[in-house]
């Protein structure tokens, strides 16, 4: 059976010449009757002959491959997989925003104008800062649009010996990959024991060549940064400026305000936090909001209101430049708002809390079979360690396989880099303890496979479509396309 | 709104956690910090949330659209958002778990092939941002394989291109960006000449250009690479369904933006970045990338490879900070490419290229004076004897978007507007343009 309906054939494979999904008209005029020889091409590509029910079939096929939240918990660390309402994608969708072309006529395109500006005055309010622009197309991109408003703030006060960027150790990927982007030398600081920032090893690299210090609050242990409004004294001393990547914001929504901790900048996620889908690696979208005092530097254009209109506010003479062509990433923009509209003052609070309280209650029940590194209460996710001495020889990256087998995407593994084969766990406000219960059920029936067979454990996964995939094989040869 | 915990629940969780409201669990964030107030507007039900976003897009106006300028209006066959829209691809994240997520990971290896066959070139990305990023991010890789410091680019790039490449490029304390003039429209090919110097990492060029013309990329490239300099070639991918590709006229680096292979416009975003080099660049390629494996039986899966570039492995030494990318709008462009197949393509992109041409006649047949002589694809300037800006706000009464106004980008131009056909356009809608476009 398995050899007739090869589960992953390629659709190259299933190409059969002369097939078609989709005709056009015929053109009046041949190109080569249009257009001197040599601007044409000279063979067609390679590409599949298939009707649109081969395709139809292919891809409806393609999609069942997978796990997703739509079927699965999907309890991805530091991704904030929350339920994204089906509303959202209706709505994001309407044909009135769906076909608004980005050089339209400003008159013909108010309906937009007007969501993103409201979306802005949104944002603003939810963490308090003074300004906000929608272009990054995602959280890296968004640091990347910080540290690049940094550098045009200093430009602007003469400060261009401040070269560096500090880092703790504990930070996402992107922090100091962007910070070198951005022209900076990165320098990287040590958490203190406790999993927060060292204070002391803060203070010691803080100096007049220090241009930005990022942190991500909660940090990526889970834990909140219990100084920061003092480590923002700190940095605001040596002149510096505080940048806080707002991949863990969901912590915080409705229950604090980033700008009241004194921070200078941030970037959110309106994909993790703000409902968006992350459709299997984007698009994203990374909003960067600023206090005042660095407003004028953001990427043209924003959204501004003049009178009863809204434009484009093109005339920033200090802003940083464009981050990308056009605004931003539009349709994700609608579905964050969309979500923001479904909260009041009394409801964005559950946010926050829901995701808090879900994500103890995994951290306390698994406490006895995977501790979490830190014995603290933790905030939306709880990073989770092994007990080395009893786990047979078996290694995070088994157990993220095998809890496949009991149908739950696997947490983030191996992150952050300070926490030895590190879990982490991150359920959101949008799942119940029914869920929950299940996935811990899931986690010590691992456990005590763990003990009594580890080869099970060892080999997962076992009942996914395929085995355990050999990402070494990849890279040896690499074939990266038909 | 959308948790659910009930009452009953909390109170068992709380318990099993050991504290007797969710506040204690927020003890860590200093008193005076906690619940500050929020100014925020009713909160909507599902209903009512419909009704507003409907009165939002219906503020919006719709036209017939005639602009194009990085992005264009295609029609998208009705599969392709009935496919992608399917939970299975859009609830999912970055396949870091292979095994569960054999269905993205497919579709980007398909992905990747297609645009690899349409471009002639060896590599692709899962993709970028969009197609100013990634320009930017090709000029910075063929900075580091050429470790030489200047990146000259044409003036016939998009502007918001130009833009994007300062922004990105000006903080690279190593490189210095020179703009190569253009000449009746296109590359200044003596003043190309003059700038390649010995110290040139790469050139790139827009073909067709911001102004719809086609530049001689043949020549172009190799002038570059006599000069032993990298060509990075920005093209509009649907056009490649009949315009020569860059793999045939030799680039090194290949991006665009994919906006028109299946995706809406959305007031330009999101865009689908397009990254495609020679195969020995491959290590330079900024974000994922996905290969094929095997299993432990020895099957054929697919998984994200060659991760050593990453951010997330290699922190301040990546080849980019890029995590987050457009899978979704790739994902599109790859069931827009599966459905057409290599007649659809070729034949839609000689609809546009025939009925944009078949818009030229009517217009010089109507006395118009079209700017730049040389061949062009589904895009020309129009010149009309007032300003553009004018004409544009005369017809958007009549529901007409008329162009582009390229005052916006060269005062010598303030008369010309920038004019794309798509096959989205009859011959009757050409024919009420040209008729509105009378008298100017």
């Amino acid at each position: 059976m398995q050899d007739i309906m090869k589960k992953n054939a390629l659709s190259i494979e299933k190409s059969v010449s002369g097939r078609r999904g989709v005709r056009f008209e015929q053109s009046a005029k041949l190109p080569q009757d249009i257009l001197p020889q040599e601007c044409l091409r000279k063979t067609a590509p390679k590409l599949p002959e298939m009707s649109e029910l081969d395709t139809v079939r292919h891809f409806t096929n393609l999609s069942r491959q997978n796990y997703c939240l739509d079927s699965h918990f999907y309890p991805l660390g530091s991704c904030t997989m929350k339920y994204n309402p089906k509303a959202y994608d209706v709505l994001s969708g309407l044909d009135g925003f769906a076909s608004a072309h980005p050089f339209a006529p400003q008159a013909g395109v108010q309906g937009t104008l007007e969501l993103l500006y409201n979306l802005q005055e949104l944002l603003k309010e939810v963490t308090g800062l003074s300004a906000f622009t929608l272009q990054p197309a995602a959280g890296a991109h968004g640091e990347l649009t910080g540290i690049l408003t940094a550098k045009a703030y200093f430009k602007a006060h003469g400060e261009h010996q401040r070269a560096e960027v500090i880092v703790p150790d504990t930070a996402h990927g992107t922090n100091p990959a962007t910070s070198n982007m951005a022209g900076y030398k990165v320098v990287n600081i040590k958490s203190a024991a406790d999993g927060c920032v060292d204070k002391e090893a803060l203070q010691k690299v803080l100096s007049d060549k220090t241009a930005v210090v990022m942190l991500t609050v909660p940090n990526t242990v889970g834990l909140f940064e219990k100084d920061i409004c003092e480590i923002a004294k700190m940095v605001h001393a040596a002149g510096a400026l505080l940048y806080m990547d707002g991949a863990n914001f969901n912590a915080l929504m409705g229950v604090a305000k980033p700008a009241s901790f004194g921070i200078d900048m941030m970037h959110l996620n309106l994909h993790k936090s703000f409902a968006a889908p992350h459709g299997g690696g984007g698009p994203g979208s990374g909003p960067v909001g600023v206090a005042a005092h660095l407003a004028e530097f953001l990427p043209k254009p924003t959204v501004a209101k003049v009178g009863e209109k809204f434009v484009l506010q093109e005339t920033m003479p200090n802003s940083l430049g464009k981050i990308k062509a056009f605004y931003g990433n539009i349709a994700v923009c609608i579905r964050a708002y969309c979500f923001l509209r479904q909260y009041d003052e009394k409801t964005l609070r559950q946010v926050a809390e829901q995701a808090v309280l879900n994500a103890n209650y995994v951290r306390v029940l698994l406490k006895d079979y995977f501790p979490a590194f830190f014995d603290a209460p933790c905030m939306h996710e709880c990073v989770l360690s092994l007990q080395k001495e009893k786990m047979n020889g078996i290694r995070t990256a088994d157990i993220a396989k095998r809890l496949l087998d009991y149908g739950f995407y696997a947490p983030t593994i191996y992150f952050p880099l300070i926490v030895p084969e590190a879990i982490m766990i991150e359920p959101t406000e949008t799942e119940n303890k029914e869920m929950l219960d299940l996935f811990v059920k899931a986690m010590k029936a691992i456990f005590e496979e763990i003990i009594s067979e580890p080869q099970t454990v060892h080999d997962a996964p076992l009942h996914q479509l395929v085995k355990r995939i050999d990402e070494v094989s990849a890279a040896r040869e690499p074939n990266l396309r038909w | 709104m959308f948790t659910s915990n009930t009452p009953e629940n909390e109170k068992e969780m709380l318990s099993k956690i050991g504290v007797s409201s969710i506040k204690e669990l927020f003890k860590s964030i200093p008193e005076n910090l906690l619940y500050p107030s929020f100014n925020l507007p009713a909160a909507l039900t599902e209903d009512a949330l419909h009704k507003h976003l409907h009165a939002l897009a219906e503020k919006n106006k719709s036209y017939l659209n005639f602009i194009g300028a990085g992005c264009e209006e295609h029609f998208i066959p009705a599969a392709v958002n009935a496919l992608s829209l399917r939970g299975e691809f859009l609830t999912a994240y970055t396949p870091y778990q292979a095994e569960a997520s054999q269905g993205t990971l497919q579709t980007i290896y398909e992905f990747q092939s297609s645009i690899c066959a349409l471009f002639n070139m060896d590599v692709c990305s899962a993709s970028h941002y969009d197609g100013a990023t990634a320009l930017a991010e090709a000029c910075l890789a063929a900075q580091r394989v050429s470790n030489k410091k200047k990146i000259l680019f044409s003036a016939g790039l998009h502007p918001h291109y130009k833009e994007v490449l300062h922004t990105y490029l000006k903080n690279v304390p190593e490189i210095v960006l020179q703009e190569v003039p253009l000449k009746d429209g296109l590359t200044d090919q003596n003043a190309l000449q003059t700038a390649l110097a010995e110290d040139v990492a790469c050139v790139a060029v827009a073909g067709p250009n911001f102004l719809g013309q086609l530049e001689p990329m043949q020549a172009l490239c190799d002038a570059t690479h006599q000069a032993g300099a990298l060509f990075v070639a920005v093209v509009n991918p649907l056009s490649l369904g009949v315009l020569q590709t860059p793999g045939e006229y030799g680039a090194d680096f290949a991006v665009a933006e994919g906006q028109s292979l299946g995706n809406a416009m959305h007031f330009g975003g999101p865009g689908l970045g397009i990254f495609t080099c020679k195969q020995a660049y491959v290590r330079q390629v900024p974000g994922r990338i996905v290969g094929i494996a095997k299993d432990k039986d020895g099957n054929r899966s697919f998984v994200l490879t060659l991760q050593a570039r990453e951010q997330h492995i290699r922190r301040e030494r990546a080849a980019s900070n890029i995590c987050s990318n457009e899978a979704l709008c790739a994902l599109n462009a790859v069931i827009y490419l599966t459905l057409l197949g290599p007649e659809g393509i070729k034949e839609v992109a000689s609809l546009n290229l025939s009925r944009a041409h078949e818009f030229k006649e009517m217009l010089v047949k109507n006395g118009h004076k079209i700017k730049f002589a040389g061949p062009f694809y589904n895009e020309f300037v129009v010149e009309v004897n007032t300003s553009a800006q004018e004409v544009i706000e005369k017809l958007e009464t009549q529901g007409i978007a008329a162009g582009y106004d390229l005052g916006q980008v060269c005062e010598n131009l303030k008369n010309c507007l920038l004019v794309c056909v798509t096959e989205t356009k009859s011959v009757e809608d050409l024919q009420k343009y040209a008729q509105a476009l009378r008298g100017f």
